[in-house]
């Protein structure tokens, strides 16, 4: 006498989900290979403005961003309502501009050196002068290239509401 | 009497592991690329004798504190802004070496001499808004585009947009790489960028 008796009848064996785990394994590969963790945590709100002529920035390894606008809710009680600057994870002054670009040079392949771009992500609502300010500095260490980090817009229309 | 096998680990929870990372990743993921508008500042060298350049070659376009624009000394809506530097780039107003043989504008001797001479002059305030800036860069960069678009229409019969995607990510692109380069070279040559920029008023 067996303990297993084999079911005989009409049920319908069950699926198999022994390859479950595969499945999903291959997602998790795509997923972990396709992942860029967020590098800086944003202390300042940072919604872009829109435009349509737009470059796209690949090759992350040649990128350093500087961020500006005015500090996020929980920061501003200690910082106030203007519009800063932010390097890397820290608030920063129009001064430490040029030391951070040097340091984020220091770090890269000396062969990329002639190809890295300023990438900045600029609040909408910052005042040009302090957009002015950061350009001035970025000349002053020799970082000319620049790009100005946009969303892109639906329409036409959404770009001429950047005015009003 | 027979061996008895190893009893089998349990893989059922496997799944559950998996997921777990899974949804880890895929919260983290940032697929999307980082795009905008790709500009070069000038060194910061003072240049000795700035050559002189004649006042009919500068078209003037002006942001004021409230995100006002002024035109060659004209209020202007952000959407005739195009045209207008269409118009003045597309002039061809010289004569003789002067002279541009491939533009199309009217030609007005008060205008541009030709697109190589055209300087677009951008000044803004201090308190000037970053998205205002923005749009009026977007606005500019689009009238070089169309105008080098049209070009690229006439030389090659191809679009200056798909070339230039061609040659960036031109996995897929059969033809000569080389040549494509030479010629975007060329069409960029004909409407060249030449976007000054101010340093803001205080």
């Amino acid at each position: 006498m067996s303990k297993f008796k084999k079911k005989k009848g009409g049920d319908l064996p069950a699926i198999s989900t022994a390859s479950l785990p595969d499945i999903v394994f291959m997602l998790l590969f795509f997923f972990m290979v396709a992942t860029v963790m967020r590098q800086n945590t944003l202390k300042i709100q940072n919604n872009l403005p829109t435009a349509n002529q737009l470059e796209k920035l690949d090759k992350k390894d040649r990128i350093i961003y500087i961020y500006a606008g005015k500090p996020s809710e929980r920061y501003q009680s200690t910082f106030g309502q203007e519009a800063r600057i932010q390097l890397g994870d820290k608030f920063a002054d129009i001064k430490d501009i040029k030391l951070y670009i040097e340091s984020e040079r220091a770090k890269k392949n000396e062969a990329l050196i002639p190809f890295l771009t300023t990438a900045l992500k600029v609040d909408s609502d910052t005042n040009m002068g302090l957009v002015s300010d950061i350009k001035q500095e970025l000349r002053k260490v020799e970082a000319y290239k620049i790009n100005y980090t946009t969303r892109k817009a639906v329409d036409q229309a959404q770009v001429f509401e950047n005015m009003n | 009497m027979a061996k008895r096998s190893a009893p089998e680990v349990n893989a059922g929870s496997m799944a559950d592991i998996a997921f777990l990372l899974l949804i880890f990743f895929l919260v983290t993921t940032t697929i999307e690329v980082d795009s905008g508008i790709s500009r070069k500042l000038p060194p910061i060298e003072d240049v000795e004798d700035p050559p002189i350049i004649k006042q009919k070659n500068i078209f003037t376009v002006l942001i004021n504190k409230d995100d006002l624009l002024l035109v060659e000394d004209e209020v202007m809506e952000i959407k005739d802004l195009k045209e207008a530097a269409i118009a003045f780039l597309d002039n061809g107003g010289g004569t003789g070496e002067e002279g541009c043989d491939y533009c199309r504008g009217k030609k007005d001797p008060a205008s541009s001499d030709n697109p190589d001479k055209a300087i677009i002059s951008l000044q803004n305030d201090r308190f000037t808004s970053y998205k205002a800036y923005i749009a009026v860069q977007n606005e500019l960069v689009a009238a070089y585009t169309a105008l080098r678009e049209r070009e690229a229409q006439r030389l090659f019969n191809k679009s200056f947009i798909q070339m230039e995607k061609d040659v960036k990510d031109g996995s897929n692109y059969t033809g000569d790489k080389e040549k494509l380069k030479e010629q975007i070279e060329q069409v960029k040559l004909l409407f060249p960028q030449k976007l000054s920029e101010a340093e803001p008023k205080k």
